[in-house]
């Protein structure tokens, strides 16, 4: 939006910080290997070849939180596990997203006792909520290009 | 002697003083022992050699609300040379749930008796590790115990939604 137009063609693209980090970070978002239930089931075929989420720059599950940026939380997360999971996220570095996968994640699903949290908010904050007993792959993959949307609206104001 | 109403007989014999109740159910029996004599019958039923009952399958817990004693604990044995299943069982108060440990019979009694202790609130005395096994270690109260509440939270629904968000333990980023 200037420079290049004032000065012709010199193979050179301006754009704003912010779209730059934001694009950089949406399209190479490298979620962590945590499956904890059925779901998870779901999340594997989701990154397999039948609807390969590497499509969308996201293929690369990482078996360490210190690598990810995403956590797909893919399952119920009873009371013993959560501890577990909200260390998990502390050791990811920022930026991270959650995205809680499936009824079970987000609000307890049919899983309304003793044994299990009642919606992963509980523990960690959620970006996305991902519906279904479990999600189709393909919902899923919805879910994320959701918060791939949601990435690329980040403001440089709120990094800090 | 491997049938397992002889079996049965013959407890009832040797330990008359200790039986409460014993059933028979299409040919399985259940009895009914006062917690007092568990250990020493358990040790008989494994060591007889008409028994040997060497293998202990499962113990599980039950709350028979509301019934008095209310609390019972199973005990499910296995003869894996004379292939005969039998069921012990025996029932506490809810104020006093105190059963003697049979670890010192069956080893494999350790982690059954701690399910049913982190599930029911059976204390077994003597056990050598009593600690919960399944639940958190700061879990408060019993769940299988019919006095425990069946849901953990009230369900969100479209009406009341507003109502248990204010309320709801949301984590900090």
């Amino acid at each position: 939006m200037g420079i290049e137009q004032k000065l012709g063609n010199m193979g050179v693209v301006t754009t704003r910080l912010e779209q730059a980090v934001n694009w950089a970070r949406t399209n190479a978002m490298w979620p962590m290997l945590f499956g904890l239930a059925c779901c998870a089931i779901e999340m594997m075929s989701a990154q397999a070849s039948h609807f390969d989420m590497s499509r969308f720059g996201m293929e690369l599950m990482r078996a360490s939180p210190r690598q990810s940026d995403l956590m797909i939380v893919a399952g119920r997360v009873s009371r013993k596990m959560a501890p577990v999971l909200r260390r998990l996220y502390d050791q990811m570095p920022d930026p991270k997203w959650v995205i809680a996968m499936g009824d079970c994640a987000a609000c307890g699903g049919v899983f309304n006792n003793y044994a299990i949290v009642q919606g992963v908010d509980e523990i960690v904050p959620v970006d996305v909520y991902v519906a279904g007993c479990p999600p189709r792959p393909e919902a899923l993959i919805d879910g994320i290009i959701m918060l791939q949307d949601k990435v690329k609206k980040e403001k440089l104001a709120q990094w800090a | 002697m491997a049938e397992l109403a002889q079996i049965v007989e013959k407890l009832k014999t040797k330990f008359s003083g200790a039986m409460e109740d014993v059933r028979e159910f299409r040919g399985e029996f259940t009895v009914r022992v006062k917690p007092d004599a568990l250990v020493e019958i358990c040790a008989f039923l494994r060591s007889d050699p008409d028994c040997v009952f060497d293998f202990l399958s499962d113990v599980s817990g039950v709350d028979y609300y509301p019934e008095e004693p209310r609390l019972g604990v199973n005990y499910h044995l296995t003869s894996t040379k004379f292939r005969q299943q039998l069921r012990l069982g025996v029932r506490v108060s809810l104020a006093d749930p105190r059963v003697p440990t049979v670890t010192s019979v069956w080893p494999a009694a350790n982690w059954f008796e701690r399910e049913t202790y982190d599930l029911f609130g059976v204390t077994f005395v003597g056990h050598p590790d009593l600690r919960r096994i399944l639940l958190p270690e700061d879990f408060q109260g019993h769940p299988l115990r019919r006095d425990q509440p069946l849901v953990q939270e009230e369900v969100q629904f479209t009406h009341n939604f507003d109502e248990i968000d204010r309320t709801k333990p949301y984590a900090k980023s």
